[in-house]
């Protein structure tokens, strides 16, 4: 687009266009510091890790070309295949729990009526707060003594004395759902209420004249014509939680018992706990590869619907 | 009759409406508003549930004058999260200023190249990579530096954010600038004095999400500073939580999280609709 308006509007004498040239390799200045930060922040780095992998690499002293030697040893590190099975089952469970509370909630604050600019502010505030923030406050909710949920239900005769949530899995593990939901679930609101009123109103009378009711209209018009915001939303879900971290360290520490480490948390672990930064590297690339190939899903769930643009 | 009665159901249907979004606006805001009534008790009182939230013994902001004390203290964690984020909002914002009317404006070599260079980086999660920058900023000499740290954070900014400037610029009609030329402007001057007040708006909205970002970011910080005295405010107050400085206190915490949480929900109050435009403009991608 940008080109061939650039192309059109270039002057035609032949002084000019050298002039006109030479202007337009002044782009090249204005994003050199951007193409500078990305090469040195991300491409060398990513490089390295391709690099590291193939090595035994420790914090401290020289370090050795392995070849594959890290990845046949990741084939056999059944704590990571745990973490990355723990991260999935996570990763499903909380996108199932984040749109069970977001899409009623879109559809609540999707039609203006009084108040829906406030609720929708309400709902999503915690969204704005950091998820180190949100996992400290909820650490100390969910503190069995000094917390808010195990004391509030002792003090209302709900239980017979004090329950700790985090010392058992399905507890601790229902708890962060519930924190994640608190706080994702507002975000996951708005990007589902933009594709809610990007839905034609007309469309929607026509089946209403139609005779069709409103399950009917929500199956045959809502979700069809929501397809792209849905995958959106489900994208930045699934690809938010696979990269869980935060709350699994802040809370959990990854108990009770390691159940609850996840694959960016067992990297963690073994790159800066370990210092084993080959090992972690090779680790480091197969998480990167599974995000790859969702990203990959991603444009294919995004694409254009046919016949249009 | 009829009239009356579908009167009342409308009536009764608005009241059912607005409960349920007072008790779901309740719900939300709860563990936020607890947080920080429960901050201004006193120590003692602190410690025990927060039942109810606010202060029954009086007053008192001897939670956050705690927190002052463990390490190096608040208001060192405090003055590196500013530093951090600001700089990060300034170095963003300049960066993807010049990128984005670059990309809008001018043909060079490599242009399309670079852009998808940038906007790809989104695919690819900092989180695999964090090792390697790690040795990097050892090379750079930025190891354990702040600046280290803001150099890493504005990247991760530069592809939301050079797309929604290369969009702005992309708004902008190509006859304002060619009026401005006629008037003699050169390439940087019409940059800032012609074209950065018409593209305000997208500036703010990258700032706002630059400020967040690197205000909320908990993974990298964790990791690349090691020294106590460069702490951000989450990293330090995950150690004050996990016991480092002794026994937990739960005041410090509600505090700590309190001075976390306050610039980010006043900026998004103040800024909102800058917010919800850039979660939209990152939406249509």
């Amino acid at each position: 687009m940008a080109i061939i308006t650039a192309a059109t509007t270039a002057p035609p004498s032949a002084h000019k266009r050298a002039g006109a040239a030479r202007q337009q390799w002044i782009g090249l200045l204005y994003v050199a510091p951007a193409v500078a930060l990305v090469v040195v922040f991300f491409l060398i780095p990513l490089g390295m890790t391709a690099w590291m992998s193939l090595h035994n690499w420790p914090l401290m002293g020289e370090h050795s070309f392995i070849g594959l030697g890290n990845y046949v040893a990741i084939l056999r590190d059944t704590r990571f295949w745990n973490a990355l099975r723990f991260t999935a089952y996570y990763t499903v469970i909380v996108t199932i729990a984040i749109f069970v509370v977001a899409f009623p909630l879109a559809l609540f604050v999707e039609r203006p009526r009084p108040l829906t600019n406030l609720y929708r502010t309400m709902f999503f505030m915690p969204a704005v707060v950091g998820f180190a923030s949100a996992s400290l406050l909820w650490s100390w909710l969910l503190n069995v003594d000094s917390g808010l949920f195990s004391p509030a239900a002792y003090d209302l005769g709900l239980i017979d004395r004090k329950f700790n949530l985090l010392a058992t899995f399905q507890p601790a593990f229902w708890s962060i759902i519930a924190m994640v939901v608190w706080k994702v679930a507002g975000f996951t609101m708005i990007i589902l209420m933009a594709g809610l009123q990007s839905i034609p109103q007309d469309l929607q009378e026509a089946a209403v004249i139609d005779g069709a009711g409103p399950f009917a209209r929500f199956r045959a018009i809502t979700l069809p014509l929501m397809r792209r915001t849905l995958a959106l939303a489900l994208i930045l879900s699934v690809a938010g939680s696979i990269l869980a971290f935060d709350q699994f360290y802040i809370i959990l520490r990854g108990g009770p018992r390691n159940q609850t480490l996840t694959a960016v948390y067992w990297i963690f672990n073994q790159s800066f706990v370990s210092f084993k930064l080959g090992y972690g590297a090779a680790l480091s690339m197969v998480l990167l590869v599974i995000l790859v190939a969702l990203s990959l899903v991603q444009l294919w769930l995004l694409r254009k619907p046919e016949g249009l643009d | 009759m009829a009239q009356a009665a579908s009167r009342n159901r409308r009536l009764l249907s608005r009241i059912g409406e607005h409960s349920t979004g007072i008790i779901a606006s309740v719900l939300f805001a709860a563990p936020i508003v607890w947080a920080m009534l429960s901050a201004f008790k006193p120590a003692a009182e602190a410690r025990l549930p927060p039942l109810p939230p606010w202060p029954t013994s009086g007053f008192s902001l001897e939670n956050y004058a705690t927190l002052n004390s463990f390490g190096d203290g608040l208001w060192v964690s405090a003055q590196n999260s500013i530093y951090v984020s600001v700089m990060t909002v300034v170095l963003s914002v300049a960066v993807s200023v010049l990128a984005g009317y670059g990309f809008s404006r001018f043909r060079f070599p490599f242009k399309n190249l670079f852009f998808i260079l940038i906007l790809s980086t989104i695919m690819i999660p900092f989180q695999s990579i964090l090792t390697p920058i790690f040795l990097v900023l050892t090379k750079l000499g930025l190891h354990n530096t702040l600046t280290g740290l803001v150099g890493v954070y504005v990247t991760l900014q530069l592809p939301f954010s050079i797309f929604m400037m290369r969009n702005a610029f992309d708004a902008v009609p190509r006859e304002i600038e060619e009026a401005a030329r006629m008037d003699g402007a050169s390439n940087l001057t019409m940059l800032l004095k012609v074209m950065l007040p018409l593209v305000w708006p997208g500036v703010v909205t990258i700032a706002l999400f630059a400020f967040l970002g690197a205000w909320n970011e908990f993974l990298a910080a964790l990791v690349l500073m090691t020294d106590q005295s460069k702490f951000t405010l989450p990293v330090m107050m995950t150690a004050l939580q996990s016991g480092r400085f002794g026994a937990i206190d739960w005041g410090a915490v509600q505090a700590g999280v309190t001075v976390m949480m306050v610039p980010c929900l006043i900026l998004f109050l103040a800024l909102q609709r800058f917010y919800i435009r850039g979660l939209m403009a990152g939406a249509v991608k």
